[in-house]
């Protein structure tokens, strides 16, 4: 079936898009000219993330706006203005010197959206360490993995999350030396090895003054899965601002007067440049709910926040869709004015949906942790298509390339090609390294290219569109999950011989984890024996990790140096043909 | 179904869906996914599971009825009831 477009006109804005000729403006724009709508540490001393979305607005007329709005899980609310959040960030950014933290040390944070993880974040950005966000929902494992990987030496937990994850682990951290709790009401008395965060907090001084900052100095870091092997760590710096700020404008299309709400986790890259960085740069008012997804209670915040500007993801919005749009229908949502999806492609019917529910189509948009902020984008003010990602950003130039026999690239300019997606390096928000793995780093490029790791086309007006993922990473939910992280853990399991996790089409997470195990001698499958393999590997990874199904098989196929052929698991999950098996062991069906 | 015997239905269907869940230990007034590890689409899973189990039709926007076990079982309950008038 093929879909009309959705063709915007002037009738359409509630108020005029930022970006209003798509053309005009991509022949305009210069990064040099978006770094000058911010403003720099004062006297020169450089460009800090934390100063261009906190510290300039409350020394200005939005000091008293409000910059957070907060809903705990049992409906609380707390807001929290400009002026207070940078003087709660300048208490973190202390509290941090008095514990002899320098510039550079990894800070992470193990939270769900509460107001201390943007306190956190904030002030470990004005002291000049480098902020990286976990997952929540991650089990130990891939816990211990990224604290490790990135030799956190303090840790900003709460404290359920941190006896559930963290505490077993502490002896396998020696670089983990300050883990700081936010403790809840009725939690009374120290573990062992942490300290208070909300007593150190109190007692630091709330004046703190940033040193000079070098765009280039290290900010973010954020982990990724790769088909094999570790995690990756995708290095940010200081610079980034100036992409999340544009992008904010452009894609997001963010006026001064905005309520936002980003739905995504903190513990993804999403939720610290969107989450946390972008809104408050724009100096908009962003919403913060603690709590998961629940359609009846979601439209009830879009109405009772009078949210503008909604950033969410395809997998809430294909629960909406099951939910019905009844369920919307009594809720006065005449305040939203832009609804923006990112995450995995976001399929037609959805694009549609919004308009029939909510009143407005949805607008996908493409990046991934490496690009550090939106790259590919539908905007306010451009026809969509969709099913499609859109046009690359001002500022940005995308292709579609094929590598050739001898690793180099070339560049497709024929429309409706399929190719591997890439970007010409150079923005502010691009990725400056992995953690520690600089030729994984240099992997990504070719001649002169970055290369996404994603396939797409493009077709003849400029319009990219998502055809799938190069290699075997899962993408589940909006979440990359690394198979070999999946694999190491089931094969941790006595019984299991061998192991491959692949992604198994799903109608509301796009993919889910789906795993292949052949046992060892000894084991006979058995449901009993499925649900204990189970119940380590949800144990050891945590439920958004683990698979959600496992199935037992003889024996796996592999090729003729024993590696484990996803692909042809996941040919035969689809009943594809399973292509050139030439290579492969004989292996018994 | 009697109260006792959705009880041990839910629980059997919880199970299922997070096998390394202490069962026992979980406070049946308080939402499950404040004391279990479950992601969104084991919520999904866990509500399909338990529309299986019982027959009972399960609407979307009941869902946050099912949101811990008295919540199940009371609504549970009650749908069968209604059915039997």
């Amino acid at each position: 079936m093929t879909w009309q477009p959705i063709i915007k006109s002037a009738h359409d804005w509630k108020v005029p898009p930022n970006l209003r000729d798509y053309e005009a403006t991509r022949r305009e724009f210069s990064w040099a000219q978006a770094r000058l709508a911010l403003e720099g540490l004062p006297s020169g001393r450089g460009l800090n993330i934390a100063h261009e979305a906190v510290d300039r607005h409350a020394a200005g007329p939005r000091a008293a706006r409000v910059a957070l709005r907060c809903i705990a899980q049992d409906g609380g609310r707390q807001e929290i203005t400009y002026a207070q959040l940078a003087e709660q960030s300048n208490r973190f950014a202390n509290v941090l010197r008095q514990l002899g933290v320098g510039k550079g040390e990894r800070v992470f944070a193990l939270t769900g959206r509460i107001p201390e993880l943007y306190v956190a974040a904030l002030g470990t950005l004005k002291h000049r360490c480098v902020f990286s966000p976990l997952f929540s929902a991650f089990g130990p494992e891939p816990i211990r993995t990224r604290l490790a990987l990135g030799e956190c030496r303090v840790l900003v937990a709460t404290e359920p999350l941190y006896q559930r994850k963290v505490a077993g682990l502490r002896e396998a951290l020696p670089s983990l030396e300050h883990v700081l709790l936010v403790r809840g009401r009725g939690q009374a008395g120290d573990l062992p090895g942490t300290r208070n965060l909300g007593e150190l907090l109190q007692e630091a001084s709330s004046h703190y003054t940033i040193e000079p900052t070098d765009p280039e100095d290290f900010a973010l870091l954020h982990f990724t899965s790769g088909t094999t092997g570790t995690p990756k760590g995708a290095i940010h710096v200081h610079e980034a601002v100036v992409a999340h700020h544009a992008t904010g404008r452009l894609a997001l299309d963010l006026h001064d007067e905005d309520v936002f709400w980003c739905t995504a986790d903190p513990g993804w890259v999403t939720g610290t440049s969107y989450g946390i960085i972008a809104p408050l740069v724009c100096g908009v008012t962003s919403i913060v709910d603690e709590s998961d997804f629940d359609a009846e209670r979601w439209y009830r915040l879009l109405q009772d926040e009078r949210v503008t500007v909604w950033y969410t993801a395809p997998t809430a919005i294909r629960m909406l869709m099951k939910a019905g749009a009844e369920t919307a229908r009594p809720h006065d949502l005449r305040s939203l004015r832009f609804l923006a999806s990112v995450g995995e492609p976001l399929n037609p019917e959805a694009v549609v949906w919004g308009r029939a529910a909510l009143g407005l189509p949805f607008h996908d948009n493409w990046w991934q942790t490496e690009t550090g902020g939106i790259m590919i984008a539908n905007y306010a003010a451009m026809d969509i298509r969709p099913g499609s990602m859109g046009k690359p950003l001002p500022g940005i130039e995308a292709a579609i390339v094929q590598q050739q026999a001898d690793g180099s690239v070339t560049e497709v300019t024929e429309p409706d090609v399929q190719g591997e997606l890439a970007l010409k390096p150079g923005w502010p928000s691009m990725f400056r390294g992995y953690w520690g793995a600089p030729e994984r780093y240099r992997a990504c490029f070719a001649n002169g290219w970055y290369l996404t790791g994603d396939l797409a086309r493009r077709d003849a007006d400029g319009y990219f569109w998502f055809v799938g993922r190069k290699d075997d990473v899962i993408k589940t939910s909006g979440h990359l999950i690394g198979p070999f992280e999946v694999e190491s853990v089931l094969m941790e399991h006595p019984a299991v011989a061998e192991a491959g996790a692949i992604g198994k089409p799903d109608p509301v997470a796009m993919e889910v984890v789906k795993a292949f195990v052949s046992l060892r001698a000894g084991y006979q499958p058995s449901d009993h024996l499925r649900r204990q393999i189970l119940a380590h590997a949800r144990t050891r990874l945590g439920a958004v990790a683990a698979p959600k199904e496992i199935e037992f098989l003889p024996s796996l196929p592999k090729n003729r140096a024993g590696k484990i052929m996803r692909r042809l698991l996941r040919a035969r999950e689809l009943g594809l043909p399973e292509g050139d098996t030439s290579t492969l062991e004989a292996s018994d069906h | 179904m009697k109260h006792d015997d959705l009880r041990q239905t839910v629980l059997r269907v919880l199970g299922e869906i997070a096998p390394e869940a202490d069962l026992e230990r979980l406070q049946p007034n308080v939402a499950f996914r404040q004391q279990l590890d479950l992601d969104s689409m084991d919520f999904l899973n866990f509500v399909i599971a338990l529309h299986e189990a019982t027959q009972v039709e399960i609407p979307e926007r009941d869902y946050w009825r099912l949101a811990s076990l008295d919540g199940c079982v009371e609504y549970l309950a009650q749908r069968l009831s209604a059915r039997q008038q």
